[in-house]
């Protein structure tokens, strides 16, 4: 019954998150929940050596709860992947010492069968989700490259793999209890290497859809762990997590027009192959200062702010901000553009922005201001690349052809804010530099502005 | 081998009706930059508010001897070709950059060609993407069209904008601007800043977007016919569409207050649009600015150069708007100009690459050599971008095997064979399994992008969830396996709800 409770409450919990105004109510339904599934636990009975549960329980909560607090906002990516990690860790667990010590009941036949295989894929799902986190966080920490690595014959090897878990699996069904753990923890140690290969064949700009997948695979692993145990809250909650988390990296793929497949397999900026560099781009570019840049912001009546995992690197949320009041004080209409696929992780910007105190109405989706923008003053491209690249729309043989864009060019003036020329994580070229109307604003993005709003005053 | 340094000279203009001067004084350092030595005729600025000090503050050298500057000039910068006295003057094998009109100064060519002059001309610097930021032709005819208005409302004896004022109500200027490039754009975009009703025209239907971009109101005709040609120009239009042409201009004559025609083809006589019959039906006080007076003028009874009073019409048919807003010209042109000495390279590998297209087109004396007209090179001024419609609709939601309905769909037919043989228990379980995906579907499914962040971390808090399963078998015989489990789990489901709650936290609405 208490299961039941907390089952309704995790489910209130997604259908708070759904708007701004009900979304803390969301988060604390989740926790009653939690706190219920967990106390009825302990009132059930079956769990005894309290001695160990306990300092256990509590020192992960200190620890979960020092990491919450400490994690700059700009790293939120990193802090979600590898609290994946520990899920798919947990799972994998859960499933062996499921396996190491069964329940009272005996079962026999099909049960049996059922049980077994359930213990199979907790394990196996578990295991990609553990390592595939842990390597999502280098990636996204920057410890490893962001580039995708592609062994050859990958396609083969992940079947192989795949292939060998499957064929193993036979055996531990048919096995003796003592081999069959052996195949289990064979299994186990394939599921971790395959974690690792799928991610990092996946390139740093599609971490978004991985974080949002592994999310759902650690929901799946939880399901499989509620599965073998016969617990109805953890299907219910693995389900609602692993179709959530599932909605979520096929929203991040539609917003980047490809496949969920293609993601996975497809190694971004290798499927175009050579087409990468089929087009020049001709012009030149046009470089601004600051103080230029803070005398066009003061002249223009609206001014759009398109921000990118750039903004998050320089740390330059707060001086965005500073510069949005001033201006607002000024009866400029400020507004701000997000690319469903800015920064790494889905709503990294609006997270970022949140933290910086800006008001979440003067916020936009791409969808929502496209079509305003030819009525837009002067259009500010803070540390993003990709997402506002004509050649989407205008290059067919692009990478990033078809993939929706913020169509920052058609603003009256534009002002890119950039380290240095490097492409984009996609590899390609934008010729959004090199139009005419867009002026450069070279230096990491947090000096520029500092510098930029220190003349607005 | 180090090369002697090379003279940047810029003389003063000789036409004593040019206000300009070919370079100010900020673009000096951007010529030394490339290693010139820069010397500037006594005066040449004075007309456009730059003294001479000025260039000698910024690193000039002033020198007051004509001849002297124009015989050591490698390289001399002008805005007008140069008159035959100062051919005379220009030492031989220099370069020269100015407006050249090659198509009506062949006599000039010949005589430049003697002295075996690299002539670079302003004026024929292709219309290409790439060159834009050197083309002086529009920069020139962006001030002539600001200036235009200004001329107008200097003769036009009322107030641009409406008012309603305790004397009486002010009805607004109508203001007719036919031909919309850039001279046409920039006085829409002043004639509307002055609060007046702006009404334009052209034959390519292109333009209308950027017409009503600055505000104006884009005439159209009821006739299917797109003037766009190549090199930025509008095309010679066929009789019908003419004349339908024609009667709009005359029915717009009796409305508004002042015209501003724009029609220059390049090379050839402006064609007529403004009949004098037209003229004669325009209110008294009506004003009409031609800025194709070079080319003879859109107007029947423009003079070239003058201003005259026709049937009450004001007609001006001056040719020098450019250079009546001198400091903002020169420096613009200047600005130009150094675009294009840049595309000469520093003055140690100075050269003139004929690979070049823009060079290429801009060059019409070769080291005396007449090397114009160039060849023909494709213009992208207005790149054509045809449907644009099947860009701009969203795209088709692609049926995918991973769309999540198709997802959910086949999960359950697996695991429905799966369990088909199994008991009861088995189905149970199934059955809450499916209906949370489908639940936890539709829930998703309205969250909002902005909170996409929050929602994964509270799933991920919820996924901790799993520490039941360590709890369960944390009293069994392998208790240090299940107590990890249980650890990390707690760890997610703490760091999870407390990360969500301080970025809710964050959010804030006005």
């Amino acid at each position: 019954m208490a299961y039941l409770v907390s089952g309704l409450f995790f489910i209130l919990s997604l259908g708070g998150l759904s708007k701004q105004e009900t979304a803390r109510k969301g988060n604390i339904y989740g926790i009653l929940g939690m706190a219920l599934a967990i106390l009825a636990t302990f009132a059930s009975g079956e769990v005894e050596n309290f001695k160990l549960l306990i300092p256990l329980m509590l020192g992960g909560a200190v620890i979960g709860a020092v990491l919450a607090k400490r994690v700059e906002m700009t790293s939120m990516p990193e802090l979600v992947a590898i609290l994946h990690s520990f899920v798919g860790l947990a799972a994998v667990l859960v499933g062996v010492v499921s396996f190491i010590d069964p329940s009272d009941i005996e079962l026999t036949g099909t049960n049996k069968l059922i049980h077994e295989i359930e213990i199979l894929l907790g394990v196996f799902i578990g295991g990609v989700t553990f390592t595939g986190s842990v390597v999502a966080f280098g990636k996204l920490r920057g410890s490893l490259s962001g580039k995708p690595m592609l062994l050859p014959g990958r396609h083969l090897l992940n079947l192989g793999m795949l292939g060998a878990s499957i064929w193993l699996g036979a055996q531990f069904i048919d096995q003796g209890h003592d081999q069959a753990l052996i195949s289990l923890l064979i299994v186990m140690g394939i599921s971790f290497v395959l974690g690792v290969h799928l991610i990092v064949a996946i390139g740093g700009a599609d971490m978004p859809v991985v974080v949002s997948m592994l999310n759902s695979y650690s929901g799946w692993a939880a399901a499989a762990a509620g599965f073998m145990l016969k617990n109805d809250l953890l299907i219910i909650t693995g389900a609602l997590v692993g179709s959530s988390g599932a909605i979520l990296s096929y929203i991040m793929c539609k917003a980047m027009n490809r496949s969920l497949a293609n993601v996975i397999f497809g190694g971004f900026g290798t499927a175009g192959g050579s087409a990468a560099t089929a087009s020049e781009i001709k012009g030149s570019i046009t470089e601004t200062t600051a103080d230029e840049v803070a005398e066009e912001l003061k002249e223009a009546k609206e001014v759009m702010i398109v921000p990118g995992y750039g903004m998050a690197v320089a740390q330059a949320q707060h001086v965005v901000k500073d510069i949005t009041e001033t201006l607002r004080g000024q009866d400029v209409n400020v507004r701000f553009a997000i690319h469903p696929v800015a920064g790494r992780l889905p709503g990294h910007m609006n997270v970022l922005l949140a933290e910086a105190n800006v008001p979440y109405d003067i916020v936009f989706e791409m969808d929502e201001i496209n079509e305003d923008l030819p009525e837009v003053d002067v259009l500010l491209v803070v540390g993003a690349n990709d997402i506002v690249n004509p050649s989407a729309l205008e290059d067919s043989s692009s990478p990033i052809a078809g993939m929706p864009v913020i169509e920052a060019w058609n603003a009256k003036s534009v002002v890119a804010l950039k380290r240095s020329m490097a492409a984009g994580y996609s590899g390609v070229e934008n010729p959004l530099y090199f139009k005419d109307n867009t002026n450069m604003l070279f230096g990491d993005a947090k000096d520029t502005l500092s510098a930029v709003f220190s003349k607005l005053g | 081998m180090k090369l002697a340094q090379m003279k940047l000279v810029v003389p003063k203009e000789s036409i004593s009706s040019e206000k300009r001067v070919a370079i100010s004084p900020d673009n000096i350092p951007a010529f030394e930059k490339l290693g010139y030595e820069v010397w500037i005729e006594s005066g040449a600025g004075n007309l456009a508010n730059f003294p001479d000090d000025l260039y000698v503050q910024s690193g000039a050298r002033i020198s007051n001897e004509k001849s002297e500057l124009w015989a050591k000039g490698d390289l001399l910068l002008k805005i007008n070709p140069p008159s035959n006295e100062e051919v005379g003057l220009i030492k031989e094998g220099a370069t020269l950059i100015s407006f050249a009109y090659p198509a009506r100064n062949e006599e000039l060519l010949q005589l430049l060609g003697e002295r075996k002059i690299n002539w670079m001309a302003m004026d024929c610097v292709p219309r290409i993407s790439r060159a834009q930021s050197m083309d002086a032709l529009s920069s020139m005819a962006n001030v002539a069209g600001y200036r235009a208005v200004v001329e107008a409302s200097h003769e036009f004896g009322r107030f641009f904008t409406g008012q309603i004022t305790a004397a009486g109500k002010v009805p607004p200027a109508k203001i007719l601007v036919i031909g919309a490039g850039v001279a046409g754009l920039a006085a829409i975009g002043a004639a509307r800043n002055m609060g007046a009703i702006v009404r334009a025209f052209d034959t390519r239907p292109a333009v209308q977007e950027e017409v009503k971009s600055l505000g104006g109101d884009f005439l159209m005709l009821d006739f299917e016919e797109d003037g766009a040609g190549s090199g930025g120009y509008a095309k010679v239009m066929s009789k019908e569409f003419i004349e339908a042409e024609m009667k709009l201009f005359a029915d717009q004559a009796e409305e508004v207050d002042i015209i501003i025609t724009t029609a220059m083809i390049p090379g050839k006589k402006s064609p007529v649009l403004i009949t004098e019959e037209m003229v004669r039906s325009m209110k008294p006080g009506s004003v009409i600015v031609d800025l194709a007076a070079e080319g003879g003028g859109n107007c029947e009874l423009t003079e070239t150069g003058r201003s005259k009073v026709e049937h009450g019409v004001t007609i001006l048919g001056y040719t020098d708007l450019p250079s009546r807003l001198p400091a903002q010209s020169s420096r613009l042109y200047g600005n130009n100009l150094v675009k294009l000495v840049n595309l000469l390279g520093t003055t140690d590998q100075f050269a003139i690459n004929q690979e070049d297209e823009i060079i290429r087109g801009a060059l019409v004396l070769d080291n005396g050599n007449i090397s114009w007209p160039p060849p023909k090179v494709e213009v992208s001024v207005q790149p054509v971008r045809p449907k644009e419609e099947s860009i701009k609709e969203p795209v088709e939601e692609k049926k995918s095997i991973f769309s999540p309905g198709l997802m959910l769909g086949g999960l359950c037919i697996l695991l429905l064979a799966m369990g088909w043989k199994g008991e009861n228990e088995f189905l149970d379980q199934l059955t809450v399994f499916v209906l949370s995906c489908f639940v936890g579907y539709m829930v998703v499914w309205n969250v909002t992008p902005s909170l996409h962040t929050p929602l994964m971390s509270v799933t991920n808090a919820i996924s901790g969830i799993i520490v039941i399963g360590g709890m369960l078998f944390v009293s069994g015989s392998n208790p240090w396996i299940a107590g990890v489990a249980i650890f990390l789990a707690t760890i997610n489901i703490a760091g999870g709800f407390l990360v969500t709650h301080r970025m809710l936290k964050m959010f804030r609405k006005e």
